[in-house]
C-alpha cells in the first residue's frame, strides 16, 4: 500500500527565550494508507510536537513532510489552513466542539471554511451524525450532550472533509471506561472502513487497539511495536 | 456561495452577541449615545442656522440699516431732566445725503418708529408705529391683504391714515372689516386704509438679529408722523421725565446687488462720520451679520460635533475593550476553527462582523434616538431643529467605521494566535 504520510529526518526546535529546546531530533517515518497507529511516550518525549507537525499546525525546523503527494514542509499559513481543512481530521481529548453551534453545524465547520454549504453537504453531515449514532440529536447543543456523545460528534466532524488521515489526541482521556470502549469501537470501525488513523495516547490499553505502536523518547523514535490481532488482517 | 458564507458569519456573530445580551447592550450604549448626540446636535445647529438665515432674510441681505442710538451719557444727556432735550440721531438731512451721494442705491427708506397704544372702541393694544414712505411696502415684503398701502398722496397731504398688520387688525376689529375704521394712536385719530400681512417672525434663538420684539405694526405716512408726534419724545420713568429729540429712528438703504453692500456700508459710515461729532447711530449690515452667524454656527457645530465624536470614540473603545475580552474568552474556539481549516482572514472576518453588528446595531438604535431627540427639543423649547439626511448618513457611517476600526485590533489579535497555543488554552 502507498504511503500517505512520509516524514524524513524532521527536527523541531523551540526557542524559549535564549534557550533552544529540541523537541524532535530527527525523526523519519512512513505511515501507510489505511494503517492504524498509536503514538506513545512520556511527557516531553516529543509526541505532541510530532502530532502538531503531522496536523500541519506547525512547520518542522528542518526535514521534509510529505502528506499525500505533496511536500507540505514549507507552506505558508493560508496554504496550511487549506491542507488542514481538506486532508486532516482532528479528534481532541476535550472534544473541542463549538458551544454556540448545533451538532449538525459543528460537523459542518471544516466544510464551512472550504465554502461548501449546499443542501447536499448538510445532508452528508447529517448522515455522518447518523453514522456515529446521533442522528436524532442534529439540532442539540454540545452542552446538552454527554461526554461520549460529544466525542462522537467530534469524530463525525473529523470525517466531514473525508480526510487522508485522522489525528486523535488522547481521544478517550476525558471519558469513563465504558464510553471509552464505545468511542474506541467507533475508531476501530473507521479503521476497518479504510481510514488512516494516528492516535496519541499514554494508555497501553488504548494503544493495544492500534496495529502498530510508535514509542518516542527524548525526541527520537525509541521503538516500534506491532500488535498481534485476533482478526486476520494483512500486515504490510 | 460567498454571500451565503458572509450571511452565515453574520448570523453566527448575532448568535454570539445574543449569548451575552447584557454585555452586548451595554457595549452598544456608547455607540447609541454617540450617534444620537451627533444627529441631535447637528439638527439643533442646523435649525439655529436656519433661524439666523430667516432673520437675515427679514432684514434683507441687500440692505444696510442705520439706526439712531442714544450716545453715551454726557453732561447734556443727564441734564435732560432739567428741561433740556437730548438731541441725537439721524436726520432728514442724513437721509437726503445718503440718497444723493452713495452710488448703486436702489432706494432709501427713512423711518420714525415709536411704541404707542393703539385703541379701537374699548380695545387697547401696544404696537410699533412706523412713520414711513409709501415705497416701504417693497422693503417689508408682505402682501397687501385688504385696501391699500400708504400712497404719495397720503404723504403729500399729511392725511391721517394708517395701515395695520394683519394680527393687529384681527385683535382690534375681530373679523369685522377694518378698512374705513377709525383708530386712535396716541392722541390722534387715524382712518384705516389697508391691512398688510404680518412680518415673518424669525425664531426665538436669533434675538441678536432682530431689530424689534414687536408683534403688531401700524404704518403711517412719514409726514404725518413728523407733524403729529413731533420730534420731541418724552419718556416718563419713575417720577422723572426725559426729553429726547430725534428726527429719524432708522434709515434703511437698499442696494441693487449683494456685492455692493459691503463697500456701500463703508461709504455710508464715512459719510455719517464727517457730519457729526458724536456716535449717535449704528450701521447694521445684515449680510455681515449673516456671515458672523454662519461663522458662529460653524464653531458651534465643530464644538458640538467634537463632543459627539468624542462620545462615539468612547463607544468605540468600549467595543474594543469588550471584543478583546471576548477574544480571550474564546481563544479555544479560535484554535479549533484554525485547526479545522479556518484561515487568518476567516477569523478576522468573524470577529469584525461581530463588532460591526454591535456598532451598526447601536448605530441604528442611535439613529432612532437621534431622530426623536430634536422632535422632543422642538416641542419643549420652541427651537427649530432640522434633521438633514447627510447628518444621518454621517452618524451612521461613522458608527460603522468605528466598528471596523476598533474591531480590527481584537480581530487581528484573534487571528494571529498560534493555533497550538490556542487549542491548549483553558
Amino acid at each position: 500500500m502507498e504511503d500517505i504520510i512520509r516524514i524524513e529526518n524532521v527536527r523541531k526546535v523551540y526557542k524559549l527565550g535564549a534557550i533552544e529546546v529540541e523537541a524532535l531530533k530527527g525523526v523519519s517515518i512512513r505511515f501507510k494508507k489505511g494503517s492504524y497507529w498509536a503514538i506513545m511516550g512520556s511527557s516531553g518525549s516529543g509526541k505532541s510536537t510530532l502530532l502538531n507537525l503531522l496536523g500541519c499546525l506547525d512547520r518542522p525546523t528542518s526535514g521534509r513532510y510529505f502528506l499525500g503527494e505533496d511536500d507540505v514542509s514549507d507552506l505558508d499559513d493560508d496554504q496550511l489552513s487549506d491542507i488542514r481543512g481538506q486532508r486532516i481530521g482532528f479528534i481532541f481529548q476535550s472534544y473541542n466542539l463549538i458551544d454556540q453551534l448545533t451538532v449538525l453545524e459543528n460537523i459542518h465547520v471544516p466544510l464551512f471554511y472550504q465554502g461548501k454549504d449546499s443542501p447536499e453537504v448538510f445532508e452528508q453531515c447529517a448522515a455522518l451524525a447518523e453514522r456515529v449514532g446521533l442522528g436524532d440529536r442534529l439540532h442539540h447543543r454540545p452542552s446538552e450532550l454527554s461526554g461520549g456523545q460529544q466525542q462522537r460528534v467530534a469524530i463525525a466532524r473529523s470525517l466531514a472533509n473525508d480526510p487522508l488521515v485522522i489525528l486523535a489526541d488522547e481521544p478517550t482521556g476525558n471519558l469513563d471506561s465504558k464510553t471509552e470502549d464505545e468511542v474506541l469501537d467507533l475508531v476501530d470501525e473507521l479503521h476497518r472502513q479504510g481510514k488512516t488513523i494516528i492516535m496519541v495516547t499514554h494508555d497501553d490499553h488504548v494503544a493495544e487497539r492500534a496495529e502498530r505502536v510508535l514509542h518516542l523518547k527524548d525526541g527520537l523514535i525509541h521503538r516500534m511495536v506491532e500488535n498481534r490481532k485476533e482478526e486476520e488482517e494483512p500486515v504490510s | 456561495m460567498l454571500p451565503f458564507r458572509l450571511l452565515n458569519t453574520i448570523r453566527l456573530g448575532v448568535k454570539n452577541l445574543l449569548l451575552h445580551k447584557m454585555r452586548s447592550v451595554l457595549t452598544m450604549l456608547g455607540i447609541i449615545f454617540g450617534v444620537a448626540s451627533v444627529i441631535a446636535m447637528l439638527a439643533i445647529g442646523e435649525g439655529a442656522s436656519y433661524e439666523a438665515q430667516e432673520a437675515i432674510r427679514e432684514l434683507g441681505s441687500n440692505n444696510v440699516i442705520i439706526r439712531s442710538i442714544k450716545p453715551p451719557e454726557d453732561d447734556r444727556a443727564s441734564g435732560g431732566q432739567g428741561g433740556m432735550a437730548v438731541e441725537y440721531g439721524l436726520t432728514y438731512r442724513d437721509a437726503d445725503r445718503i440718497r444723493a451721494t452713495i452710488p448703486n442705491l436702489n432706494e432709501v427708506y427713512p423711518m420714525r418708529i415709536f411704541r404707542e397704544n393703539v385703541r379701537f372702541a374699548s380695545r387697547q393694544i401696544q404696537a410699533q408705529v412706523t412713520g414711513t414712505l409709501p415705497s416701504q411696502i417693497e422693503l417689508l415684503n408682505v402682501p397687501v391683504i385688504l385696501g391699500r398701502f400708504l400712497t404719495d398722496v397720503d404723504q403729500m397731504y399729511r392725511r391721517n391714515v394708517c395701515v395695520l398688520s394683519e394680527s393687529l387688525a384681527i385683535r382690534l376689529f375681530d373679523f369685522r372689516d377694518p378698512v374705513g375704521g377709525e383708530i386712535k394712536i396716541g392722541t390722534h385719530y387715524y382712518r384705516v386704509v389697508g391691512v398688510v400681512g404680518d412680518r415673518q417672525r424669525p425664531g426665538e434663538n436669533s434675538q441678536a438679529l432682530r431689530l424689534s420684539n414687536a408683534e403688531h405694526f401700524v404704518y403711517i405716512p412719514l409726514s404725518v408722523a413728523r407733524s403729529r408726534f413731533g420730534e420731541l419724545i418724552v419718556r416718563v420713568s419713575s417720577g422723572s421725565r426725559e426729553f429726547e429729540r430725534v428726527q429719524l429712528h432708522q434709515i434703511t438703504a437698499q442696494f441693487a446687488l449683494a456685492e455692493q453692500v459691503e463697500p456701500g456700508s463703508e461709504q455710508i459710515r464715512a459719510l455719517l462720520e464727517t457730519s457729526r461729532d458724536k456716535a449717535d447711530y449704528e450701521v447694521i449690515v445684515p449680510l455681515q451679520l449673516l456671515q458672523q452667524a454662519e461663522q458662529t454656527k460653524r464653531i458651534f457645530n465643530i464644538v458640538l460635533g467634537s463632543i459627539a465624536a468624542l462620545s462615539l470614540l468612547v463607544g468605540g473603545i468600549g467595543i474594543m475593550n469588550i471584543m478583546l475580552a471576548t477574544v480571550t474568552e474564546r481563544t479555544r474556539e479560535i484554535g479549533v476553527r484554525r485547526a479545522l481549516g479556518a484561515k487568518k482572514r476567516d477569523i478576522i472576518t468573524q470577529f469584525l462582523v461581530e463588532t460591526v453588528v454591535l456598532s451598526v446595531g447601536g448605530g441604528l438604535i442611535g439613529l432612532a434616538a437621534g431622530l426623536a431627540i430634536p422632535v422632543v427639543v422642538s416641542i419643549l423649547t420652541d427651537m427649530v431643529t432640522i434633521i438633514t439626511l447627510w447628518s444621518l448618513a454621517l452618524a451612521f457611517g461613522i458608527s460603522a467605521i468605528i466598528g471596523i476600526i476598533f474591531g480590527l485590533y481584537p480581530a487581528s489579535r484573534a487571528a494571529n494566535m498560534d493555533p497550538i497555543e490556542a487549542l491548549r488554552h483553558e
